[in-house]
């Protein structure tokens, strides 16, 4: 991999962290990634990050979970095995319907928010027992940190993160402390 | 910023109004054109009408029975004569009844839908206070303008009951009473005078409310900067209106619309009628303030608060629908005929608005409001918010007029006179009101905080 070394910039608050990240973006350095103790808000936008896609793939999987009730209840209980209930010996799916609703909606929230999870940690390289890829464990208490890929410009981007307010800058060999 | 309504929009509004009053008027004269002396008359013509449009086996079944009468002994011919003349008598008052109902029903669902529009946004903006909301006091000015109209409204509702007395509520028919073992077993709930008082205790408790909140919420803006008690004090007073709303508005929906099917009940009706007037309410704070930010009257508001108010839409919307699935499907699958024939008769008299309204109130904001990006597009939202102002329109129809014109109904002259008159009169005293005090609340502790909300 090209960009092997990278800069670490830690900062301690995150108000001095967002005018950071917009001074860099405006140097026009690409930040890597930012490891942060809680959800900054504004974040993503500051960095230039695209969107999420997260919310059309629910939609998606909603309907793949509401088809898959409407197609598992018409067969258990229309084709497969008609059963009276109720006084309701009906072999019609449409008029039985409110009956399934129900099930419906329970398997489109079950569809959509469970692949919504797995898509999530499959977007995000995450899984059970996973070792965390975390550069330094103070981003999990009160610090935050920003990744920047450094290409024979370090002493620049130094003195400039230096001037945003970082209280801690460290260059690192990223394959040294590699997966 | 200032508002004045414009000369324009009360000349519109009053035009509405006369024209609904025409309307209004028509339906009355024309209902009652149709009396004792010509009904049979009128019931031949709609079935010659009927004849044109008969189908094969239609007249087949004529022939049957044509056939049948034939061969049976003169004496049997005689008695069901008899007996179809003596059922076509009632038959002939029963639609009398039905065609006299419709320009009061009418005027009834009109009358009630834009008072419950105002009624939920008084709700809507207690709530925003009890809560101490910190992204909605830009709107309070538009809530308070929107609620103005409660007084006159709920007056107007009561005043139509009690003229239209049992054209509307047939438990206020002594006749029918005196013949009805259950309406008589409610007869101590079910008695006009304690209706009437009941109305009045209510709108009293509800416009004391918008009256206090209202000037506490102007006296705010002229107070010190470091006095708060205004705020304070429509903090508490907010608390204590949402007690007595939520309980008087679910006995108001037994009252003035459940009792129309004085057979019938449903034990979450008032919710259900709850979530109807609140998510047209909301309907309507969006559309007043993407019209006067259109006008460049509210540059504080910006589109994260529209997106919150369309966000309340499609959620309220949701909520809706599963209230009224809730209601539907207990009933339907329990399938006890004195409470499944209220769906029966709406299923097969009403079932394009029965189901329309389903479609427009829950289908249409469902898709339409599900995308993030669209619920801050101005257009957006001011079309569903009329396909949502319809859906509950109709939803408010498809519970008084079964009960009243059974499958005799129409959205004709009288529906559209009724809206026009009541929605002139709404956009009259809505925008009066609205242009009376400044449309910033500047001395809501909250004011900077929602200035800059920010989605």
């Amino acid at each position: 991999m090209e960009a092997s070394k990278v800069i670490h910039a830690i900062y301690t608050d995150d108000d001095i962290l967002m005018s950071a990240v917009k001074t860099v973006k405006a140097e026009r350095y690409h930040i890597e990634e930012i490891y942060t103790p809680f959800p900054v808000h504004g974040l993503d936008k500051a960095m230039g990050l695209a969107p999420t896609r997260l919310a059309i793939t629910a939609f998606l999987y909603g309907a793949v979970g509401l088809a898959v009730a409407t197609v598992m209840m018409n067969y258990i209980m229309i084709q497969d095995w008609p059963q009276d209930i109720g006084g309701k010996p009906s072999f019609s799916f449409l008029e039985n319907m409110p009956a399934f609703v129900p099930i419906m909606f329970e398997l489109t929230v079950f569809f959509s928010a469970h692949l919504m999870v797995i898509t999530f940690y499959m977007r995000s390289k995450i899984w059970p027992f996973k070792k965390a890829e975390n550069p330094d464990p103070r981003t999990t208490d009160d610090h935050f940190l920003m990744e920047i890929a450094v290409h024979n410009n370090e002493e620049s981007l130094t003195n400039l993160l230096k001037d945003t307010g970082a209280v801690e800058i460290n260059i690192v060999n990223k394959d040294e402390d590699a997966h | 910023m200032e508002y004045k309504i414009s000369n324009r929009l009360r000349t519109g509004a009053i035009i509405l109004m006369i024209l609904g009053v025409l309307g209004v008027g028509y339906g009355f004269m024309d209902a009652y054109s149709v009396n004792e002396d010509n009904i049979t008359e009128f019931l031949a013509n709609e079935d010659h009408h009927g004849d044109e449009h008969a189908t094969e086996s239609h007249g087949e079944e004529h022939n049957v029975s044509a056939a049948h009468a034939e061969e049976g002994h003169a004496d049997d011919a005689h008695g069901a004569e008899a007996e179809a003349e003596g059922h076509e008598m009632t038959h002939e008052e029963h639609v009398l009844h039905q065609l006299h109902n419709r320009p009061y029903a009418a005027l009834y669902v009109a009358a009630f839908f834009f008072f419950m529009i105002s009624l939920g946004v008084l709700a809507f903006y207690a709530i925003q206070y009890a809560a101490q909301a910190g992204w909605s006091p830009v709107l309070f000015r538009v809530m308070e303008g929107i609620t103005s109209y409660v007084l006159p409204g709920g007056v107007l509702v009561l005043l139509i009951a009690f003229f239209a007395d049992s054209h509307i509520f047939i438990w206020m028919d002594e006749n029918v009473v005196a013949h009805d073992a259950i309406i008589q077993n409610k007869s101590g709930w079910l008695d006009k005078t304690w209706f009437m008082i009941r109305g009045l205790i209510f709108l009293g408790g509800w416009s004391a409310y918008r009256h206090f909140s209202r000037k506490f919420s102007v006296a705010q803006d002229l107070a010190d900067v470091n006095d708060n008690s205004n705020f304070k004090k429509n903090f508490r007073i907010s608390a204590a209106f949402l007690v007595f709303y939520i309980y008087t508005e679910s006995i108001m929906s037994w009252d003035w619309i459940m009792s129309v099917d004085p057979h019938w009940f449903s034990t979450l009706f008032g919710w259900y009628v709850f979530a109807s007037m609140f998510v047209s309410g909301i309907t309507v704070i969006a559309l007043i303030t993407i019209f006067l930010k259109s006008k460049g009257l509210l540059p504080f508001v910006n589109d994260s608060h529209i997106h919150d108010l369309a966000k309340f839409m499609f959620g309220i919307s949701i909520f809706w629908t599963y209230l009224w699935f809730s209601q539907f499907m207990l009933i339907w699958y329990a399938n006890i005929p004195e409470e499944v024939t209220y769906f029966v008769t709406r299923i097969e008299d009403y079932n394009l608005p029965f189901f329309g309204m389903v479609a427009l109130n829950f289908l249409f904001p469902l898709l339409l409001l599900m995308n993030s990006d669209y619920k801050r597009i101005p257009w957006f939202v001011v079309m569903t918010g009329v396909v949502i102002l319809f859906g509950h329109y109709l939803d408010i129809f498809n519970m008084i007029m079964p009960a009243t014109v059974g499958d005799r109904w129409f959205i004709g002259i009288p529906e559209i006179g009724s809206v026009l008159f009541f929605g002139g009169l709404f956009m009259l005293i809505v925008f009066t009101s609205l242009g009376k005090y400044p449309l910033l609340a500047k001395g809501n502790p909250f004011m900077k905080e929602s200035e800059h909300f920010h989605y």
